[in-house]
């Protein structure tokens, strides 16, 4: 493992609004994550999960403190230079699977490597690969209306592995899922996360689910309430 | 990369194909009114400079009447002319080609049992001279015929047709109004003038049997006179203004109660107008064009709205702004280019249609039609600017919770 952790927080604060209206979604956390983790998030509603995962993804910068990403301070990156950031090392998936409407699996793949400059038909290879590892050959041409949840969310995790980032960010990615369905999800993460060393940082509200991680983090009010790690992970 | 985005940008059009539609019918219209308008005005233009070269070259008409002046009004009386002043120029006026006398007046002419309402012109020979018309078979009048004024007529082509169809006329008697006369030429085919006019609908006699069995007046309308090719018709001008002031006794303190009209100027003046009515007509296609760019902001406006959740997707899986940017401005272009296509088909169809139905040539242009191409590329990148930059700065988070 590199020295320093892929995920760095230093007392990192996210307010909204002023005053009266302050809302403390984030109350100065600290927190470090390393390379090849799998890292489950749980806590109440309004805790300050999605808020911690825009953050670690790159989407959002905190209000106060410091976010480091692979040694850089991404928090003080303006918004074109995170772009690169989260096309080049950064997954996401999400609870409503995201997928672009009346656009085939294979082209909703595609889409990030378009932004990473890569000819077509090396775009399609990469795309039909990574379809395959998701398990849905022979779907690649099925738009998401013609798709199951499970299948969309499949094409979302094809989506964020097309580019074989470091990191993956899902937010609650089993939210929209039934039991088994959720179940077959989170073995593909964990293979991704064991075989391909992908980091991962998952939102879950279930505890089953957080099981499949090698690590549990607990908010409650923007702080960190508990942040255990599995014996036979460690 | 940019091909991928023309590409996206066909398929969302075609997506919403009524919808795309009706937002181009503006630039459709502009563009489609602008190319017409700009052929038709071509054509016109060319038409008036063939006609310049068809009335005659170097031509010059004298009328009575003092020069028509912006809101002088209806004149009192007006002193004709008359032989007096016919002897004068044909006697005086140096640098000349020929001078003859004219007057008109439209009469039915019958012959078996056709009839049509047609210019009879009481002349003499000169006039064909004047205004550089050739016979196409037959002869002029004879110096006789011209003199004792007799009932001898040339007659044009679109007479000849109605009367005889492609036959020969020579010989034939024709009634103009309660007279018979008797056809002696065929005047060649001059088509229709720029004002629309059948030039080819006369019939030429002799100045005085016109004037004693047609008009009942000796009265003289227009007297024609061609400069010689060494002569500038500005200095015939003078000369006849001279001549003309000379045997009419106008004093110097007193205006002219006669004109004389260079027809080099009226065409020019005519082609002028023209141009000007182009303009004036562009400048509508232009407010329609401005019609159909924001008609183009407004749909891109709604298509950023709409999509806000992709760009959302795309700004979270690494599309730099200028990518979201770059996606709309094209989408915008695209749209606005294929408005301008339809607008050109369209309006080339109708440039068409007019010129033959004005019997104007049809003189399409590349440079107008790639003028209208480019413009409508530019309205939609400019209209469509301001859209695509609003979906640009979108945050992606917020863009993402957006249902
Ligand atoms: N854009 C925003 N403007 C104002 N307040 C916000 C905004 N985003 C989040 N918040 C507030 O910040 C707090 C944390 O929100 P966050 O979305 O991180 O919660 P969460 O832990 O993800 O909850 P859930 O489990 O319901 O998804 C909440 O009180 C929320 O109302
Ligand atoms: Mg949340």
């Amino acid at each position: 493992m590199s020295l320093a952790p892929l995920i760095a927080f230093d007392k990192v604060w996210k307010t909204y609004g002023h005053g009266e209206a302050e809302v403390r979604a984030l109350a100065g956390i600290d927190l470090a994550i390393d390379e090849g983790e799998f890292v489950a998030i749980m806590g109440p509603s309004g805790s300050g999960k999605s808020t911690a995962m825009n953050i670690v993804g790159c989407l959002d910068t905190p209000t106060s403190g410091h976010y480091g990403f692979m040694g850089t301070d991404a928090g003080r990156l303006d918004r074109n230079r995170r772009a690169v950031l989260r096309n080049l090392y950064i997954g996401f998936v999400f609870q409503g699977y995201n997928l672009l409407p009346r656009t085939t699996a294979a082209e909703n793949v595609e889409l990030p490597l378009i932004y990473r400059g890569v000819a077509a038909h090396e775009r399609r290879t990469l795309a039909m690969k990574a379809l395959a590892e998701v398990g849905l050959e022979g779907r690649e041409h099925h738009t998401p209306a013609e798709l199951s949840g499970g299948q969309q969310q499949r094409v979302a995790i094809a989506r964020a592995i097309v580019t074989r980032p470091t990191l993956l960010v899902a937010d609650e990615p089993t939210g929209n899922l039934d039991t088994a369905r959720s179940h077959e999800i989170m073995q593909l993460l964990t293979s991704l996360n064991q075989d391909a060393g992908l980091t991962i940082v998952m939102v879950t509200h279930e505890a089953d689910i957080a099981a499949y991680a090698g690590r549990t983090i607990a908010f409650r009010d923007g702080h960190i309430a508990s942040d255990t790690k599995k014996l036979e992970a460690a | 990369m940019i091909w991928e985005t023309v590409r996206l940008a066909l398929r969302s059009v075609r997506r919403n194909a009524l919808r795309s539609f009706l937002t181009l019918l503006g630039i459709v219209i502009g563009v489609a009114a602008v190319i017409a308008m700009l052929t038709i005005g071509s054509g016109t233009t060319e038409k008036v400079k063939a006609d310049i070269s068809q009335l005659g070259s170097n031509l010059l008409i004298v009328r009575a009447g003092r020069p028509a002046a912006p809101g002088s009004g209806p004149q009192q009386t007006i002193r004709q002319l008359g032989e007096k002043e016919v002897a004068a120029l044909t006697a005086h006026l140096e640098g000349v080609r020929a001078v003859s006398p004219a007057s008109q007046k439209q009469v039915r002419v019958v012959f078996g049992t056709e009839s049509l309402t047609s210019s009879i012109t009481g002349t003499d020979n000169a006039y064909l001279d004047a205004r550089d018309w050739k016979l196409a078979s037959g002869r002029p009048f004879s110096e006789s015929e011209v003199r004792g004024g007799i009932n001898v007529c040339l007659i044009g082509e679109t007479v000849r047709q109605q009367f005889f169809g492609s036959g020969d006329p020579d010989g034939a008697a024709v009634r103009i109004g309660r007279v018979s006369c008797k056809v002696v030429g065929l005047l060649e085919a001059k088509g229709y003038s720029g004002f629309g006019q059948d030039q080819d609908n006369v019939v030429l006699m002799p100045l005085s049997a016109f004037q004693r069995r047609i008009a009942g007046s000796r009265d003289i309308e227009t007297i024609y006179v061609a400069a010689d090719d060494a002569t500038p018709t500005q200095v015939v001008q003078t000369r006849i203004e001279d001549i003309m002031r000379d045997t009419r006794r106008v004093t110097a303190d007193r205006e002219d109660d006669f004109s004389v009209r260079d027809m080099t100027q009226i065409a020019d003046a005519m082609a002028s107008a023209t141009a000007t009515m182009t303009g004036m007509l562009g400048a509508v296609a232009g407010v329609s064009l401005l019609v159909g760019g924001i008609g183009i902001m407004n749909i891109m406006l709604v298509s950023v709205t709409e999509r806000t959740r992709e760009i959302g997707i795309r700004l979270a899986i690494g599309a730099h702004e200028k990518h979201i940017l770059i996606q709309f401005l094209v989408e915008a272009t695209v749209l606005s280019l294929l408005g301008g296509l339809i607008g050109i088909a369209i309006g080339l169809a109708l440039a068409g249609a007019a010129s033959l139905a004005l019997s104007i040539p049809f003189a399409p242009s590349l440079a107008v039609v790639l003028l209208a191409v480019g413009f409508s590329a530019l309205i939609g990148m400019v209209f469509g600017f301001f859209p695509a930059l609003r979906g640009a700065r979108l945050d992606p988070i917020e863009a993402l919770r957006h249902e």
